[in-house]
């Protein structure tokens, strides 16, 4: 399980995160949701260390993220972040094997490549493994970074808005993809996500922020409500029944 | 495979220049010619190999292409410590005159500043690259005109000393600082060894390195040092060279077309030395003396670097 307790973070005198406190459910995808600016990348960055924060402690299965080893984490917990622009050529297969690193430490062993051979078939690149990163579309980069992640082999794998710049298919493929790994692999999937819809449809959990605090966590029912999301992002969205899904209408 | 052929070329012509640098226009005269000439190469295999590799160290820990330790001013300072120094105390003073104590001062004033930049560049989360060229552009103008300042005012013969120092020389380097040099140099490559393997993983960012389990601050702490003493050593024990490394590293990076370290940087060192003992032979045997290694290496980089850009256009 993942904790943070009371963490604090200050961009110059901004207080962006304000005494949080969460805890990640095993096994499940929790969906951070909210409006711009209110703390969630920053959060997330946070509990995968890649900011440190001004107050507070994050713990993952136990493990204090501050007093821990970089490279032990690295084999509990993955973060992709959303801009990943990237200056150098690499192929498909040279960026899956670099989420070897934590393990063989550059040398690739037998079974590391089993590992890469695993992650790129997974996310369907095996056409694509000789490629170079900047002759794929944005969708297939995407997915390409997914499978690096996939190849760290962490229980926690954490997604900084997985969907940006996704058209509606490939947004929904890669939903289906973070489901399979939770529910086929056992991996707890933690995203910033901005489409409430997709929140709805694919998470088990919510938490919602607002103004760097949490406001609401709970299960998707109790956050997919309108007197909830209306305390959320201050608007009046209807909810609607479809297909044993809840999805949400604010468009007019 | 491919890049170890390519390392293999590179080795071979490094070697053959190498030994043509030490066997043309002998005269039979070995016992004389052997030892000063291999100083010499020695001198330039240690300079030409620590520019290469600290240009492409420093390059991947900045995730750029463009910023070196030269276009962050390291040259200039060495020009104005040396100005600075005879403007002060006068060209008869042991600061200038005695050689071993101006290269401990050049070296522990250059890894100075390089801290002071080291503090600027990591200073927050994701600087930017234009401000610190911007920088880098400034120190460099600033160094450069206080030298200037200096060099007009003092007495034309002190400055014959400074004109001496302005242009890097293997001609008379003193052997014992080269041992000097080396065995600092063996020194941080030993301390740094096991570090290197992490280039990579920083080659992608890093996000994806703190990601991939590297301990970011110390791991680059810890390079940039290694940056800072290979820059150093070089600069004080021939003079100002480290326009050498922008033309090194690119090419390093066309010829060799890899993320992977191990292959970089041992193509740079041989680039290097290519690039430096082929233009020293230039200048000794074609040109005898009348030009220095940097117009020479900064005129065929130039037209290097005007192919690269017409060949991108078309």
């Amino acid at each position: 399980m993942v904790s943070a307790s009371n963490v604090v973070k200050f961009f110059g005198k901004k207080k962006v995160v304000q005494d949080v406190s969460i805890r990640i459910e095993k096994g499940k995808i929790t969906s951070l949701i909210g409006p711009n600016g209110a703390g969630k990348s920053t959060l997330l960055s946070i509990v995968s260390r890649l900011i440190t924060s001004d107050e507070g402690e994050v713990k993952i299965d136990e493990l204090d993220i501050a007093k821990c080893r970089g490279n032990e984490l690295a084999k509990k917990i993955s973060i992709l972040k959303q801009a990943n622009h990237m200056t150098l050529k690499l192929t498909v297969r040279e960026l899956v094997s670099f989420g070897r690193f934590p393990y063989s430490q550059g040398k690739l062993t037998a079974e590391d490549e089993r590992y890469v051979d695993e992650a790129i078939s997974y996310m369907q690149l095996a056409d694509l493994e000789d490629s170079y990163l900047d002759e794929l579309s944005g969708g297939q980069k995407q997915r390409a970074f997914l499978a690096m992640v996939i190849a760290q082999d962490t229980e926690y794998i954490l997604l900084d808005e997985p969907l940006n710049n996704l058209d509606m298919k490939h947004a929904v493929q890669m939903m289906k993809v973070l489901r399979r790994l939770v529910d086929e692999l056992g991996k707890t999937v933690v995203i910033v996500i901005h489409d409430i819809n997709f929140a709805s449809c694919y998470s088990d959990n919510i938490i919602a922020m607002k103004n760097g605090r949490v406001v609401r966590e709970g299960t998707v029912h109790d956050i997919i409500k309108p007197c909830v999301l209306k305390e959320i992002y201050d608007m009046d969205i209807n909810i609607e029944d479809i297909n044993e899904n809840k999805i949400c209408v604010y468009y007019a | 495979m491919k890049h170890k052929v390519i390392l293999t070329v590179l080795g071979i012509c490094a070697v053959a220049l190498i030994a043509i640098y030490m066997t043309i226009a002998s005269g039979g005269n070995w016992d004389y010619i052997l030892p000063r000439r291999g100083m010499k190469v020695l001198a330039m295999v240690i300079t030409a190999s620590t520019i290469g590799i600290s240009t492409i160290i420093f390059q991947t820990m900045t995730n750029n292409r463009i910023l070196t330790p030269s276009i962050m001013g390291m040259d200039s300072l060495y020009m104005l410590l040396q100005t600075a120094l005879i403007f002060i105390v006068g060209s008869g003073s042991a600061l200038i005159m005695n050689r071993n104590l101006n290269f401990v001062v050049s070296v522990v004033l250059m890894m100075v500043f390089a801290l002071l930049l080291y503090k600027l560049l990591f200073r927050k989360e994701g600087a930017n690259l234009f401000f610190l060229l911007l920088l880098g552009l400034i120190f460099g103008t600033f160094f450069s005109s206080i030298s200037t300042f200096m060099q007009v005012l003092i007495d034309p013969n002190e400055f014959l000393m400074i004109q001496d120092r302005m242009f890097a020389s293997f001609n008379n380097v003193s052997s014992d600082l080269v041992w000097v040099a080396l065995a600092c140099i063996a020194l941080t490559v030993i301390w740094v060894w096991k570090d290197l393997k992490y280039l990579d993983v920083l080659s992608l960012g890093r996000d994806q390195a703190v990601n991939l389990g590297v301990d970011y601050e110390r791991v680059v702490r810890k390079l940039f040092l290694v940056t800072a003493v290979f820059v150093a050593i070089s600069t004080a024990l021939v003079g100002p060279i480290l326009f050498l490394g922008l033309l090194v590293a690119n090419v390093t990076y066309e010829v060799m077309k890899t993320y992977r370290h191990t292959y970089l940087m041992a193509a740079s060192a041989l680039i290097g030395i290519i690039a430096v003992v082929g233009g020293q032979l230039l200048v000794e045997r074609v040109f005898s003396f009348t030009t220095t290694l940097s117009v020479i290496v900064n005129f065929i980089g130039g037209v290097y670097f005007l192919y690269l850009l017409l060949r991108e256009r078309s």
